[in-house]
């Protein structure tokens, strides 16, 4: 899960990250509290999950509080690179900036371990330093054992080339980060820029955080994090049904069971869609493993509720699941459905293998729905729903 | 032969006493999986019967190693407790340790990977978030079925357990030395470069399948390692062509994320390695079957 700018500065201030004073609101006219609880002076900031907010206006300064409800108003409502702005926030003017620095934390899948990154060419694109002047973007492995002491954050700020006067500030930063990262179960943690200014403090400026939701579990704070209004309601809906759930773009709904089978249907669909006006998968919904009866039906429901849907594929391999009870499944959610008194009018193709899946298959045939039809190979099921999308 | 499992292992299940591991448990005792203990500090020194096989319960896996001589324990631990399960196997130095369950944090996995490299990587990590593996007719480690297919010459190795299956009934007819399940997660023991090599060196295998899917760049630096090391043909498959960037596909590790990790990627890579590459699972079962009958 990916946080706004103020939900990272929050969580650095919480752990001795340095930042600077900063409070969020979605309505012009607190722009003016806010600004005067910070002496009448404030930058007011897109809060936007996507990079190049200033250069698309979405940053500006205010000089007094009349002129910080002018820019929240002119910010609010914003279109920044397909994000609607909802809320800025409203900080703390920064002592005028000498030099501009990146620090990061992250996970290196390729090595299995952490990387700190440092530069001291911050306040740009580290996409783009790394790309033009590597040399200038140290990457440092760190061990999750051993995490970032006072030491290791010293041998960062070295191979990163420091100047030698914010060595040691830039360090204690680094240290500082690092407990961010760890405490709160983050994939990264990153700051840019990380400032050294004109009065010789080392500042954390503007920051990125994007947190594991598999460590929910030892992380009660995180779900108040979460961007509700922002998630496409049926996401929502299947999230609150805890369905592993992603809407895309097509017209063909996808069921299947396991996360790799379930990318791989919605490949073999957008193949076959190639041959039928080029329909694709309507969304991934996978209903893991062991899933029950109840469970198909939720997430029938769900794909079933998405407009955009023409037909529905659901293809399942028995492991730990067996197959009559996902044939149940989809028997009882029609009939759900039917005494709900929506009408379902979407073709469904299933398609079963592996465990019990005669037994499944019979359940089908014997419900007899005039919707449901069988096809018992993956390729088959696959064509017949793209197939059936394309008619409608 | 096989890899890594045999009808020689003796198994022990860490979790075994809760739900999740006493059904697994049943069914590799019924695949002939030679089970030798259980691992429960609270239920030490008792037992628990298996329809007539008295397994005994273990208070720790260096206990239990020292009594029954186990050299692979199956984690069916809660993903609160897993990050210290998957330590006491390490500090006991057990062979083998394969970790199925899903939803561990990555600090977690990440901080079990480290210790077991500091601690001289005795221990063989499988997973976490995967079904483990088999090899049919042998042994049966973790929760692929054990009835889709027999004994044959195919090994295979997987980031996704459903493909693992579909896969194994695609080809059931010829049949398998092993299949491994090595897990979707961002961080985890055994890679395919792992698994390549040990197939590689199985005389018992002839062909290798290799099942990869969306995120990180384990597949690529597979196909650098085929190019270099295998000379046994190798079919690959790739999930998650149609994947929207910065979206996490089911498995933690399964995201696109700005313009690595891709599909496309991988596919290019592995057949620029020499790997036939199927644009279907069904297709790519074709095209092993295909090779095996030259």
């Amino acid at each position: 899960m990916d946080l706004f700018e103020y939900q990272a500065r929050d969580l650095f201030a919480k752990h001795g990250v340095p930042v600077l004073a900063g409070e969020v609101i979605d309505t012009p006219e607190a722009a003016r509290a806010a600004t005067e609880r910070l002496g009448g002076k404030s930058v007011v900031k897109a809060q936007v999950k996507v990079g190049g907010r200033g250069k698309a206006g979405g940053v500006k300064l205010a000089g007094d509080a009349d002129e910080a409800v002018a820019r929240a108003t002119d910010i609010l409502g914003m279109d920044i690179k397909g994000h609607t702005v909802h809320k800025v926030m409203i900080a703390e003017l920064s002592p005028e900036i000498e030099a501009e620095y990146y620090v990061s934390y992250l996970l290196d899948r390729t090595n299995r371990t952490f990387l700190a990154m440092a530069s001291v060419q911050g306040g740009m694109d580290i996409e783009e330093v790394a790309e033009k002047t590597p040399e200038a973007l140290a990457k440092v492995p760190v061990n999750a054992v051993d995490g970032v002491d006072i030491v290791k954050a010293r041998e960062i700020v070295a191979l990163a080339k420091f100047p030698a006067d914010v060595a040691e500030g830039v360090a204690e930063a680094l240290v500082t980060l690092w407990k961010t990262f760890v405490a709160e179960d983050a994939l990264l943690v990153e700051v840019n820029p990380l400032v050294k200014t004109k009065d010789g403090r080392i500042l954390a400026l503007d920051g990125k955080v994007s947190l594991d939701e598999n460590a929910d579990f030892r992380q009660p704070e995180h779900e108040a994090l979460e961007d509700k209004a922002a998630a496409n309601p049926l996401e929502a809906a299947a999230k609150a049904k805890n369905l592993n759930y992603v809407k895309l773009e097509g017209e063909v709904g996808i069921i299947g069971n396991g996360a790799g089978l379930v990318m791989s249907t919605l490949d073999v669909v957008a193949y076959a869609g190639e041959n039928h006006g080029g329909v694709k998968p309507a969304n991934f919904l996978d209903i893991g493993g062991g899933a029950s009866a109840e469970v198909m039906a939720n997430g029938l429901e769900i794909i079933l509720g998405d407009p955009d849907v023409k037909s529905v594929f659901v293809n399942v391999f028995g492991g730990i699941t067996a197959c009559d009870e996902v044939a149940n499944g989809i028997v009882q959610a029609l009939e759900l459905l039917a005494s709900k008194g929506e009408e379902v009018t979407k073709p469904l193709v299933v398609r079963l293998d592996g465990n019990n899946a005669e037994l499944g298959r019979k359940i089908l045939s014997d419900a007899n729905h005039p919707l449901v039809q069988r096809v018992d190979t993956m390729d088959g099921a696959a064509d017949k729903a793209a197939e059936l999308a394309a008619a409608k | 032969m096989a890899i890594f499992l045999t009808k020689d292992s003796k198994v022990i299940v860490q979790g075994m006493t809760g739900a999740t591991g006493m059904k697994h448990t049943k069914l590799m005792l019924g695949d002939g999986t030679n089970i030798v203990g259980g691992v429960n500090p609270r239920k030490a020194g008792t037992s628990v019967d298996f329809d007539g096989t008295e397994v005994p319960v273990f208070g720790s896996v260096a206990e239990a190693m020292k009594e029954t001589g186990a050299n692979v324990s199956v984690l069916f631990v809660p993903p609160a407790f897993a990050k210290a399960a998957v330590v006491e196997a390490i500090d006991a130095e057990i062979p083998l340790a394969v970790v199925i369950t899903e939803g561990i944090a990555v600090h977690d996995s990440a901080a079990f990977w480290a210790y077991a490299q500091a601690k001289g990587n005795k221990t063989r990590i499988i997973g976490p978030n995967c079904p483990g593996l088999i090899t049919p007719g042998q042994s049966n480690a973790g929760i692929i079925p054990g009835d889709i297919t027999k004994p044959g010459r195919i090994g295979l190795v997987s980031k996704s357990g459903t493909l693992t299956y579909q896969m194994m009934y695609e080809l059931r007819d010829i049949g398998f030395s092993s299949a491994v399940g090595i897990g979707g997660d961002p961080v985890i023991g055994t890679t395919h470069i792992d698994a390549l090599a040990a197939f590689e060196a199985d005389p018992d295998t002839d062909l290798i399948v290799m099942i990869g899917e969306i995120g990180g760049d384990a597949e690529e630096r597979a196909a650098d390692f085929i190019k270099a090391n295998v000379t046994k043909p190798v079919v690959g498959y790739v999930a998650g062509f149609t994947a929207p960037e910065g979206k996490t596909m089911g498995h933690a590790g399964a995201i696109v994320s700005g313009s690595s990790g891709t599909a496309q990627a991988k596919k290019e890579a592995l057949e620029a390695a020499g790997v036939k590459v199927g644009k279907t699972p069904t297709e790519t079962a074709k095209l092993a079957r295909a090779i095996l009958a030259g």
